[in-house]
Formats: structure tokens, C-alpha cells, sequence
């Protein structure tokens, strides 16, 4: 053991420095945000709760293909279809499971008309497991309640589509 | 009727210091949270309550609200009876801290080697709590805990032989009033930074914690625990913590008298004094556990038996030459 090496540990430098620099940390400006109260910015691409659009008219833009069914790596989404009175096919089950969803995307990505889509919105914790069974309803209604938001982040990410 | 009376005084007094003390520790934790949170630019609870004061009791109503699981193979009656005895330990120490010269529940004459020995006891809480566990994670933690607590007691015995002898008295108001013209923090330097030390072993705090290394034992001897024991243990190690600043406040800081004895700090009460000091150690310790990475086991014992317990023995003999050539010794 050096010299200097004996003068250090004797006279614990390195620990006074390092409580120093603890003590100047302490005055600095926080890094984390106070989260409930203030939230960071969530990217056009953030994959969160789902819902299902509707066109501007009202029809709903779902089509019955079922290609997010088939996607899903999870198989969290069921789908049951039939054909309506003015000949169009429209799904009348369209069930996510929240639970089983791993939240990658692709049923958005695979959806050729835009109707299932991931929006920014990740604050959705029930209190019991039933609450996050979604059915058609709730998913059109997560549609209405965040389409503004849903547009704007599907035409900010348009060009890289 | 006059027994009945002083019957009740008592309970008065009693309940009159350890409320305090429990409200403080709760407190205590909240600050170690935050001042570690600062140190790493986090912002900490600040939540419920101002400041998120509150946030250690709705924790502790959080835990109280738990299941208690108890191990089916576990010693029932001693693992039960652990985190009491952790509990009951950390707070009877505190019937001999004098807050003023006349403030102190007991003045005994012996107060330094009770407050010593209930601090030795501590270990017991944990290894019951390991050992009645009657698994491996608690088991090696508790083995770990009783060594290193052991090793350190030796240490923080020898220095207080060290103030002992510049006092001559163990009463723990004599103590305090010996430091009226020069605190012991001056002197014995090297001691009060030995004890410091030794106190973080004593207390399983980080850069010493290892019973509870998470990484490697997952909580210790606390790893079957839950519920409200778990909060006992938990408590029970921060009134420790607090016991241990206190020790070092009244050892080395001076216990309740004021720094200078001029206007502006005479005024402020004596208990005051006391929980400013002990405050200033708690941070201090708190600012450690933020900077410093876990000892190795052996590198604590080593430091523990080949360089603090050599190191305090001759400071003792130091103090005893020098208190002899000078014919400072007290009592002459």
C-alpha cells in the first residue's frame, strides 16, 4: 500500500469527497417529475389502452376481417361477425382481453382501415380483473372519448406508415 | 392513595417521552427517505401530507391492514415474540436519555452501561427473528447480523471507556454537564468518528447492512415477515438508529447544552439542543446510506477486530497517560 494511498484511507478522503458531492447533489434541480401531478410527454406512438374508431359520419370503421384476431400473439382479442341489413359485414363481438394483451402493436399495425388502434392513454388500473375483460362497447367508447387525440397521432406518424 | 399517585405520574411521564419518540421515528423514516431521494435528484414522498410527512403512517396503516403470514415450520412463539423484543429493546433505552438536567425518566447512576447493554441486546430481536424463521435467507442473515453486531459492540465498548474516563461518572447527565467547557468531539476525534462508524454496523445501516443485503439474502431475517411484525422490525431499527444518534450525541456532541454560551443559543431550550444534535447525525447518516456501496463480509470484520478495535484500545491508553501526566483525571 502507497504512501498516499495509507493517507487516504486513514483520513477517509475519498468518503469526504464523495459526501461533498452528495451535499452539493442535494441543492440541484430534481430530474424526476411529480408524477399524478405533472406528466412527461407520451410519443404519437405510444402503444396504451385500445379503442375503435369510428368514421367522422358515425359508421364504425371496423371491418370483420379479423386479422388483429389472427395477429395477436397473446390471442387476447375474440371476434365474432355476421352481415348487417344494408349488406356490409360488422362484427357484432369484439372482446379484448387487458390482462392477456402484451401491448405490442400489432393488432393496430395489421388493421387495414385504421379501426383498431393503441391510444396514449396507459391510466387505466380497476380494481377488480373483470373491469379489464373489453367488450365492442367500451373499446367504441375509448374511440369517442380519445378520437381527437387518436387522428392527430395517426397522422403525426403517417409518414413513417 | 399516594402510591396510586405517583403510580400515575409515572405513566404520565413515561407516555409523555415515548410518544414523542414514536412520532419521531416515524418522522425520522420520512427523512431518511427524502434525503436520499435528494441526494440522488429524486423528489421522495411528498404526497400525503405537507411535504409527504404523513407518508410514514399511512404506511404503517398500510401494514397494519396486511395478513400476518406466519411459516408453518416456523418456531411460532419466538417468531412471534422477535419483532416485539426488537420494538420493546429500541424504546426502553430511551428511560435514561436525559433531554435537560432535570428532563430524564431515570436518572440512574449506571445509565451509560444500561444504555449499552439494552443496545447490546438488539441482536436477540434479530437472531429469533432469523432462527424462528426456519429458513435459509433469514437463517444466514441473522448469523451475519449477530457477528457483525458483536464484533462492533467490542469497539463502541472501548470507546466509551475513552469518554468514561475523562468524565468519571456513568451517569449520563454527568456526562453531558463534563462537556460544558469542551465537548469530547474535540479531543477524541478519531474516537467520535470510530463511534460514528461503529454505530452504522451497530444499526445494520448501509455501507454495514448486510443482514438485510437484498441483493444477495433478499430481506435478511426479515424476509418471512409481514404485515404489522414487518413494521415492528422496521420501526424498531429506526428508534434504534435514533438511540444510536442520541448515544453519540450525548458521548461526544455535547447532549443538551448549547454549543457557545452566548444570547442567541442559550435561549433555545435545552431538549432543543439535544434534537438538533441528534437530527445533524441522522442526516449524516442518512447522507451515507445514499453514497456508499455495501462492505464484503470480510472486509467488514476486518475492519471491525484489526483496525477499529486496536485502534480505540490505544486512544484508551492515550487518554489514560495523558489525563495521568496532566493530573486531569476527574475526581481530584
Amino acid at each position: 500500500m502507497s504512501l498516499i494511498r495509507l493517507f487516504k484511507t486513514v483520513f477517509m478522503i475519498d468518503f469526504l469527497t464523495g459526501l461533498i458531492m452528495a451535499i452539493k447533489e442535494i441543492f440541484k434541480p430534481k430530474k424526476t417529475i411529480n408524477y399524478p401531478f405533472e406528466k412527461g410527454s407520451i410519443s404519437p406512438r405510444a402503444r396504451g389502452e385500445h379503442a375503435l374508431r369510428r368514421y367522422p359520419n358515425g359508421e364504425e370503421r371496423c371491418i370483420a376481417c379479423k386479422l388483429c384476431e389472427a395477429v395477436c400473439p397473446a390471442q387476447a382479442i375474440t371476434i365474432e361477425s355476421s352481415e348487417r341489413e344494408d349488406g356490409s359485414r360488422k362484427t357484432t363481438r369484439y372482446d379484448i382481453d387487458m390482462l392477456k394483451c402484451i401491448y405490442c402493436g400489432l393488432c393496430e399495425q395489421s388493421c387495414p382501415v385504421d379501426a383498431i388502434v393503441q391510444g396514449p392513454n396507459f391510466e387505466f388500473a380497476t380494481e377488480t380483473r373483470e373491469e379489464l375483460y373489453y367488450n365492442k362497447e367500451k373499446l367504441l367508447e375509448n374511440g369517442d372519448r380519445w378520437e381527437n387525440i387518436l387522428a392527430a397521432n395517426i397522422n403525426a406518424d403517417s409518414s413513417h406508415r | 392513595m399516594a402510591e396510586l399517585f405517583i403510580f400515575f405520574e409515572q405513566i404520565y411521564k413515561i407516555l409523555f417521552l415515548l410518544i414523542p419518540v414514536l412520532v419521531s421515528v416515524a418522522m425520522i423514516v420520512w427523512l431518511d427517505r427524502r434525503v436520499w431521494a435528494f441526494v440522488q435528484k429524486r423528489r421522495g414522498p411528498n404526497v400525503v401530507g405537507p411535504f409527504g410527512l404523513f407518508q410514514t403512517l399511512a404506511d404503517a396503516l398500510k401494514y397494519i391492514f396486511k395478513e400476518i403470514i406466519i411459516p408453518a415450520s416456523s418456531n411460532k412463539v419466538i417468531f412471534v415474540l422477535a419483532p416485539i423484543v426488537t420494538m420493546t429493546l429500541a424504546l426502553i433505552a430511551w428511560a435514561v436519555i436525559p433531554f435537560s438536567e432535570t428532563f430524564v425518566l431515570a436518572d440512574i447512576n449506571v445509565g451509560i452501561l444500561y444504555l449499552f447493554a439494552v443496545s447490546s441486546l438488539g441482536v436477540y430481536g434479530i437472531i429469533m427473528g432469523g432462527w424462528a424463521s426456519n429458513s435459509k435467507y433469514p437463517f444466514l442473515g441473522a448469523i451475519r447480523s449477530a457477528a457483525q453486531m458483536v464484533s462492533y459492540e467490542v469497539s463502541i465498548g472501548v470507546i466509551i471507556i475513552n469518554v468514561l474516563l475523562c468524565v468519571g461518572s456513568l451517569n449520563l447527565s454527568d456526562i453531558v454537564l463534563a462537556q460544558k467547557d469542551l465537548w469530547f468531539v474535540i479531543p477524541l476525534f478519531p474516537m467520535f468518528i470510530i463511534f460514528f462508524i461503529s454505530a452504522l454496523a451497530e444499526t445494520n445501516r448501509p455501507p454495514f447492512d448486510l443482514p438485510e443485503a437484498e441483493a444477495e439474502l433478499v430481506a435478511g431475517y426479515q424476509t418471512e415477515y409481514s404485515g404489522m411484525m414487518y413494521a415492528m422490525f422496521w420501526l424498531g431499527e429506526y428508534a434504534n438508529i435514533l438511540l444510536m444518534c442520541a448515544m453519540g450525541s450525548i458521548l461526544f456532541l455535547g447532549g443538551w447544552l448549547s454549543p457557545i454560551d452566548l444570547f442567541p443559543f442559550n435561549v433555545i431550550p435545552a431538549p432543543m439542543w439535544l434534537i438538533l444534535k441528534i437530527l445533524f447525525l441522522f442526516i449524516l447518516f442518512a447522507l451515507i446510506k445514499a453514497i456508499v456501496p455495501r462492505y464484503r463480509y470480510d472486509q467488514l470484520m476486518k475492519l471491525g477486530w484489526k483496525i477499529f478495535l486496536p485502534f480505540s484500545l490505544i486512544y484508551v491508553v492515550l487518554t489514560a497517560s495523558f489525563l495521568m501526566y496532566f493530573d486531569l483525571l476527574p475526581g481530584n
